[in-house]
Formats: C-alpha cells, sequence, structure tokens
C-alpha cells in the first residue's frame, strides 16, 4: 500500500462572471490515479497551469477532491475528522519563500508547528533542534528570516515541515524563485533528507535539470496525468515533452539532436559521463 | 550613441554603520545595437548597477552619460532618458494596475504627454510586438497566464518607444516553454526594431544563446566583459564566483579530455553538436583521424587549429 | 526618516531588561506612563529621570539610538510647546503685540514636553529589548482573562507578529512597484494634493493585491502546517518568571509608591 494513493481524482472549480453566475466549471485535476510507495523520490512535471499545484495541494488537504478519493497513509481525506492528522504526515513546502515564514526568529518559525499540533515545551524544543541540524540550519537559528538569502529560507520552510516528523515531504516549485545556487542548495538538502530520513519526496517543478535523479516521474496537462516514468523514459521522449510545453535537460538535448544528426548513441542520455562514453568508445 | 558610466562608486546608507558598497568604481560604455548579458549572483550589485542605467539610483561618485550628456546635470531631462532607457524590473507583472491590459500600456507613453489616442496606437503597436493577441486586449491583466502577464508588462515600457531595454530576469517564474518564448520575443525586438538590449540572467545557457557581449558581476565589480565565449573560457573562475559555465562548456572539455577533438568553448546545443559531429567525422576517417591525434599527444597546445583543419579534410573525404 | 523610528525596533543586546519577562516589562511601562502623569513637580520629575537613567543604562542599547527615536516627534513636540509657552494666562514676563510670554506657560511647557519625551523613550525602551515575537505573546498572556469575554486574544496577538513580520518586506515592496512605475514615466512628486492622490493609483494598487496574495498564501502555509486556532495550541517559548522578574516588581512597586507619595505631599 503506497502512502499516497489517488483513485480517479477529480478537482473542478467554477469560475463566476460579474453577476455572480457561475460561468463555467473547469477541470483543474482530472482522473488522475497515484500511487507512491514510501521513500521514492517523486518529481512532477508540467507547464503552468496544467493542474500540478491543485494536485499537490490534495496531497495534505489543503483541497479535498470534488470527485475520487485520495488516501494519505492510510487517512481518507474525505473521511478524515481531523485534517492536521493529514498535515502532519504530508507536510507542504511552497514556491514564495517570504509566503510561508511565520516567525520573526528562523527557531521560532520552525517551532510553529509543533506548537499548533500541541506538543510540550522540551518536545517542541527537541523537535526544532533536530530539523534545524538536519537542514543544516543550527547556525542561523536565532536570525531574522528577513535577512537570509531565498535558499536559506527555504531550508527554513523546510525544517519548519521536518519538525512535525512528517513521513512526506510535497514541494511546490520550492525552486522557482530562487537563483542558480539557491537551487543547489535547496535540492541537496531534499535530496539529503529522502536518503538519510527516508522521507519520501514529492517535488514540483519546472526545472529539468532537477529531476535527473528522481525515482519517478510524472508530466501533469490538462489536469491529467499524461507521462509517467523513470527520468530515462521520461527524457527519451524529446518531442513529447515539447509537446506539453516542458524541455529535456541540456545534456539530454544535445544527445537527442546527435542522434537525429544520425549519431549512433542511445536516446534519454541524462549526464554528461553517459554522454561522453557513448561517444567516445 | 551609448551609455557611459565612469568610475561610478554607490553605497547604500553612506555614512552610518549600515553602510554597504554595492557598486565599486565601474567603468562601462554600452553603445546602441548591443545585446548585453548580464550575470552576477545575488548581491553582485547587479540590481544596483541596471537602476543606475536610468537614473533611478544616482550614483555616490562617478558619472553616467548619455549620449555623451551627465544624466545628473542640473537640467537634464530624466523623464525623458527613462522612456529612452526602459527598464523592466523582476516580476513586471506585480506592476500591473489598470482595469484592462490597454489602458495598462498607455500608461507610459500617457505620461510621456500622449493623448489616450496617440497612446492607444503605440500600445497596441508594443502588445503586437511581445506577441499578445488582440483578443486580450480588453481583459484584465489579472486573468492572464503568467507569460502573459509579464509580456503585457514589457510591452508597458516597450510602448514609450524606448532605444535601450533593460530587462531584470525576464524569465523568472515561467515555465520552459514560456522562458523560450519571452527570450525569442527579445531577440526579436533587438534584430527587428533595433532595441538595445540589457540581459541580466542567472542562466549561463541564455545568455549564451542570445547575448553578443557578456558582463559578470563580482561584489560590485566587474570582473569580466568579453563575448559569451571568451568569458566562459574562464570557467573555473566562474565557479570559484559562485557562478558557472554553461552545460556544454564542461560537456566538452570531458569530451576533449576523452581524447574527442571538440572546440571545447562551444557553449551552445547547437555549437556543441556541429563541434561533435566534425570530431566524430574526423574520427571516423582512419587516416587524417589517427595522423590528427597523434600530432595531438606532440603538441596540445595547436588543438584548435587541427580541429580545424581536421573538420576541412573529413569534409573532403566525404 | 523610516529608520529614524525606533519604536517598535528591536535592539539585540545581552542586558538585565532583554533578559525580563515581557509581562515584566509592559508592567514596567504602564507603571512608567502612570508616573510621568502623577508626578506634577520638578522634584518628581527628578525622580523620574533618575529611573530613566538607570533604565538606559541596563538596557545596554546605545543613548544616541535611543534618542534618534525622538526625531519623529519633534515636530509635534515644537508645536505644542509654542501653543503652551503663547496661551496659557500668567504672569507677563514678556510681550509683543498679541504675543506674550508667560511664567505659567513656560512651566506647562517645559512639563508637556518632558512627559512626551519620557514617554517615548519608556515605551522605546520596552521595545529595543523585547522582540516583537515576546511582546505579543507577553500581551497575550496579559490579557488572557479577556478570553472570558470572548476576545479573539490569541488570534489578535497572531495578527501583531504577523504584521510586524511584513512590514519589512511591504517596505521593500512599495520602493520597488514605486521605481518600476517611475521608470514608466510616473511622477509621484509634483502636482496638487489631489492630483498627486490620483498618482499613488498605480503604487497603491499593485501594493494591495501584493498583500492579498501574500496574505493568502500565508493563511495557506499556516494552514498546512495545522494551524487551528489557539485552541490546544502550546508554546515553545513559554513565559515564566524568574527571581529577576520578582525584584523587577518590587522595584517598579517601589517607585509607584513614591510617586504616589510625592503627589499625596505635593512635593
Amino acid at each position: 500500500m503506497g502512502i499516497i494513493k489517488a483513485l480517479k481524482l477529480c478537482f473542478e472549480y467554477q469560475r463566476y462572471d460579474d453577476e455572480g453566475n457561475i460561468q463555467d466549471t473547469q477541470k483543474a485535476v482530472d482522473q488522475v490515479d497515484l500511487d507512491i510507495a514510501p521513500g521514492q523520490f517523486i518529481a512532477i512535471l508540467g507547464h503552468n497551469g496544467s493542474g500540478k499545484s491543485t494536485l499537490a495541494k490534495h496531497m495534505n488537504a489543503l483541497l479535498l477532491p470534488t470527485e475520487g478519493t485520495i488516501i494519505i497513509d492510510g487517512m481518507d481525506t474525505k473521511e478524515e475528522p481531523e485534517l492536521w492528522k493529514i498535515r502532519q504526515k504530508a507536510g507542504m513546502v511552497f514556491q514564495n519563500p517570504d509566503n510561508q515564514i511565520i516567525g520573526t526568529v528562523v527557531e521560532e518559525d520552525v517551532g510553529f508547528g509543533p506548537e499548533n499540533i500541541g506538543l510540550p515545551t522540551e518536545k517542541i524544543w527537541k523537535r526544532v533542534d533536530e530539523s534545524l541540524q538536519k537542514t543544516g540550519m543550527t547556525a542561523y537559528r536565532s536570525h531574522s528570516p528577513n535577512k537570509l538569502s531565498g535558499g536559506q529560507k527555504q531550508r527554513v520552510a523546510i525544517a519548519g515541515v521536518m519538525a512535525m516528523r512528517p513521513s512526506c515531504i510535497i514541494l511546490d516549485e520550492p525552486t522557482a524563485m530562487l537563483d542558480p545556487n539557491g537551487r543547489v542548495e535547496v535540492l541537496k538538502a531534499v535530496h539529503d533528507l529522502n536518503r538519510l530520513e527516508g522521507v519520501t519526496v514529492i517535488l514540483i517543478t519546472h526545472y529539468m535539470e532537477e529531476v535527473t535523479d528522481a525515482d519517478r516521474v510524472f508530466v501533469m496537462d490538462s489536469g491529467h496525468i499524461v507521462m509517467e516514468g523513470t527520468p530515462r523514459e521520461i527524457f527519451s521522449q524529446v518531442e513529447k515533452l515539447k509537446e506539453y510545453r516542458l524541455d529535456v535537460p541540456q545534456v539530454t538535448e544535445l544527445a537527442h539532436e546527435l542522434r537525429l544528426s544520425g549519431v549512433d548513441i542511445p536516446e534519454g542520455i541524462l549526464t554528461m559521463e553517459e554522454l561522453a562514453g557513448a561517444l567516445c568508445q | 550613441m551609448s551609455i557611459e558610466l565612469k568610475n561610478v562608486t554607490y553605497t547604500y546608507s553612506p555614512g552610518t554603520t549600515y553602510a554597504i558598497t554595492a557598486l565599486k568604481n565601474i567603468n562601462l560604455q554600452i553603445p546602441e545595437g548591443q545585446f548585453l548579458g548580464i550575470i552576477g549572483h545575488t548581491g553582485s550589485g547587479k540590481s544596483t548597477l541596471i537602476q543606475h542605467l536610468n537614473a533611478l539610483i544616482r550614483p555616490t561618485e562617478g558619472e553616467i552619460l548619455y549620449h555623451g550628456k551627465n544624466i545628473w546635470d542640473e537640467d537634464y531631462d530624466r523623464r525623458k532618458l527613462r522612456s529612452e532607457v526602459g527598464l523592466v524590473f523582476q516580476y513586471p507583472e506585480h506592476q500591473l494596475f489598470e482595469n484592462d491590459v490597454l489602458s495598462d500600456v498607455c500608461f507610459g507613453p500617457m505620461n510621456q504627454g500622449l493623448s489616450r489616442e496617440q497612446a492607444e496606437v503605440e500600445a497596441r503597436k508594443a502588445l503586437a510586438s511581445v506577441g499578445l493577441k488582440e483578443k486580450h486586449f480588453k481583459k484584465s491583466p489579472f486573468e492572464l497566464s503568467g507569460g502573459q502577464k509579464k509580456r503585457t508588462a514589457i510591452a508597458g515600457v516597450l510602448a514609450m518607444n524606448p532605444k535601450y531595454l533593460i530587462l531584470d530576469e525576464p524569465t523568472a517564474g515561467l515555465d520552459p516553454r514560456g522562458r523560450d518564448e519571452i527570450l525569442d520575443q527579445i531577440a526579436y525586438l533587438h534584430k527587428e526594431r533595433g532595441i538595445s538590449i540589457v540581459l541580466v540572467s542567472h542562466s549561463m545557457e541564455d545568455i549564451a544563446k542570445y547575448a553578443s557581449r557578456l558582463i559578470v558581476m563580482n561584489h560590485g565589480e566587474v570582473a569580466y566583459d568579453g563575448t559569451p565565449r571568451e568569458v566562459f573560457q574562464n570557467y573555473r573562475e566562474l565557479e570559484a564566483m559562485g557562478l558557472a559555465a554553461p552545460k556544454m562548456v564542461y560537456i566538452m572539455h570531458e569530451l576533449s579530455g576523452r581524447g574527442l577533438n571538440v572546440d571545447v568553448n562551444a557553449s551552445t546545443v547547437e555549437e556543441a553538436k556541429e563541434s561533435i559531429l566534425a570530431a566524430l567525422k574526423e574520427k571516423k576517417s582512419p587516416l587524417q583521424g589517427k595522423a590528427v591525434s597523434a600530432e595531438k599527444k606532440q603538441d596540445p597546445l595547436s588543438a584548435r587549429s587541427e580541429a580545424a583543419a581536421g573538420g576541412a579534410a573529413g569534409e573532403e573525404q566525404v | 526618516m523610516i529608520r529614524d523610528i525606533t519604536v517598535g525596533q528591536y535592539y539585540p543586546a545581552e542586558s538585565v531588561l532583554h533578559g525580563l519577562d515581557p509581562r515584566t516589562k509592559l508592567f514596567g511601562v504602564l507603571v512608567f506612563i502612570i508616573s510621568v502623569f502623577v508626578f506634577r513637580t520638578f522634584p518628581g520629575y527628578l525622580v523620574a529621570t533618575i529611573f530613566l537613567v538607570g533604565m538606559i543604562a541596563l538596557c545596554k542599547v546605545p543613548p544616541s539610538f535611543i534618542f534618534r527615536g525622538l526625531k519623529p516627534i519633534l515636530f509635534i513636540l515644537a508645536l505644542t510647546m509654542v501653543f503652551n509657552v503663547l496661551l496659557t494666562p500668567g504672569e507677563i514676563l514678556w510681550q509683543w503685540k498679541f504675543l506674550r510670554i508667560t511664567r505659567e506657560g513656560l512651566v506647562l511647557a517645559a512639563k508637556m514636553a518632558i512627559r512626551l519625551v519620557y514617554l517615548v523613550i519608556g515605551s522605546s525602551i520596552l521595545t529595543l529589548t523585547t522582540t516583537p515575537n515576546q511582546l505579543t505573546s507577553g500581551m497575550e498572556r496579559a490579557f488572557r482573562p479577556l478570553n472570558r469575554l470572548h476576545v479573539p486574544v490569541h488570534e489578535v496577538a497572531m495578527m501583531m507578529s504577523i504584521a510586524l513580520r511584513f512590514i519589512p518586506i511591504l517596505l521593500e515592496e512599495t520602493d520597488k512597484i514605486m521605481k518600476a512605475q517611475i521608470a514608466r514615466g510616473a511622477d509621484f512628486e509634483t502636482g496638487n494634493i489631489i492630483q498627486k492622490a490620483k498618482n499613488m493609483v498605480p503604487l497603491l494598487v499593485p501594493l494591495f493585491i501584493s498583500a492579498f496574495r501574500r496574505a493568502n498564501d500565508l493563511a495557506m502555509a499556516m494552514e498546512a502546517r495545522c494551524y487551528h486556532g489557539g485552541d490546544e495550541r502550546t508554546q515553545m517559548k513559554p513565559l515564566v518568571y524568574s527571581a529577576k522578574d520578582r525584584i523587577a516588581y518590587l522595584i517598579l512597586l517601589a517607585y509607584l509608591a513614591a510617586a504616589i507619595l510625592f503627589r499625596i505631599t505635593g512635593w
């Protein structure tokens, strides 16, 4: 049984005209089936407006499905009376680093979640200490979040989620507003958590380079999951990805172009070493 | 005809304990017609630099000349300067405020003193040149997609008919196709409308693909200034600054290290492809190829000219 | 100008005052404010001055930093002084046409000035030595009895601390939008008041939209982290009185008693 399991999940929302009448109904998520095994590193790709954020918000019950079900660690988000049990299990990190930090001091922000679930003070401190350590932010614990770089702010946000001891962490374009160094920093933190702590990771992103190490990749388009597979399987379909307004890592693109020009190398090359190996036999 | 910075230094909150020198003695000339890329990590001074170009920030020391005239002279018309040197901030979609797209784009031209009718003519031209379709013109800017909002905002600056267009990370937050579309549009403006472009970006790949000149900022100073190919040769030094060369430069070095006779300075996918194809051809023609690689061992320094020679030899055989 | 406002700013340091419980400091400010109005004579103000100087010495914040907080009120201060000096009837010391200065006027103006300056400095010391979070949690605890009257004390405190966190972010954003509109030829400086107000639209509309977007994001982030109001919520840094606080309370009560004594005896 997977840690996140969706069955024919649909989410519709209504658009209203000026008089408040329903103008039309849009399906942001349409008939999505998912089964994610614990401990995996999952990536979800899709262009802006493809429904990936809406899907992510179902994973910790910020949105409830209009049809179908989604089950998080055995709990149906529609049935569960206490949503915050689900939200502890599946933590969420958002895109804008400034808009998700509540505390005026780093450590107080990390303690925000544990405070909300009513842990006794000593336990809160213990969790804050360990989360800061896991994300490498211990040195910044008494800093003001406003003085940190974008990458550091996102690590604080991740630490805040980790303090809930989640079994799964969903990151909704956590690197979209960061510079390249910040992106590397955040991705490293996420990979470490996945590898060392066994936390299931669901990473939503626009950056193709970020998903080459994922266990599984899903591609979304107009609310559907349109592609699913290992990064190699996904990135070997260059033309199809471009149809979905996406791209492939530059190495893959180069390999693809070379293949089109008649060079005999396999599709779906992901790293520089692979390409060099294929070309310099 | 150019923008020229002479010994420009800028200090935030000078004279206090918070004083931070964001720019140190910058000397720079941006002639009309260039497509200039500016790269630097966060806090390197690149945002401060571009705000000097249209007089949003006054330098603490030094002077800025536009077409040879000091823009901080008492009687200099800085509002006119700002319409000639258009600046598009990062996330420009956050500055939209009018009820509909067309009115928002009219804001700039009307500030220049045009009537609403004249402004609309300019606005329509600008919207067309960023590729926004007529059917969106009467929509609220907030109904548009992220990419469309950005284009509306760029049109808002473009409608003032600037000679220079400065863009601070115009692709932030867009999906891959959206990024390509915006950059292609900018390249089009440069090529077809002859607008000089200053593009601030975090993406070495984008700069490699579009810019003809690249400036690397580091700690408030210009660390490198040259064509992207020239600058990327210093990829080790760039890494030390917390930057990196485009992926292709690394791939080409790796291939070259493994004995494939490629151009290590190729920085775009297109250039890399051509160079690899040429190198492979050369490798396949046994006689020539072996001769070249044997020679190469003796004199690694002349590898580049041999690559050209080898490529030509390969072609002859085909 | 914005940087001059020290009321509401925190100055990190390790001092006795920084280490006190925020409730103690809130009580201290309350006592001090009362005392400033209870004292009516200059010997009384001397006692208040000694107390204030003591606090300034204890808080380890550079005095120049504290006094900078007075800059924004200088205008109000000057205005009230001028009015008091010129409009109080009494023994005339100097007169020129309808303007006259009286002894009573001078005394009253001096007293007003002392009160105003002491109030600002006293409350600055509180905010300079207390983080916004400590301050809000102190207020939350102090006003907890109001919960019985269905006053949402926790929610108000939470709103205050969030507001404090977002002030610098929104200031930065204001600056950015302003520059973006200036780059499009906007003019925020010239014209009469109505024109100026009209010219603010391109600044205010994006600013409001941005503030709402942030509020929306933040609400979602808080919900995602299991925030569901003040019920069943525990605290990472609960407030506990220590020996220092007990001593501080004793000193404050003694000071208050002295003030009342001065008033009764008319010193």
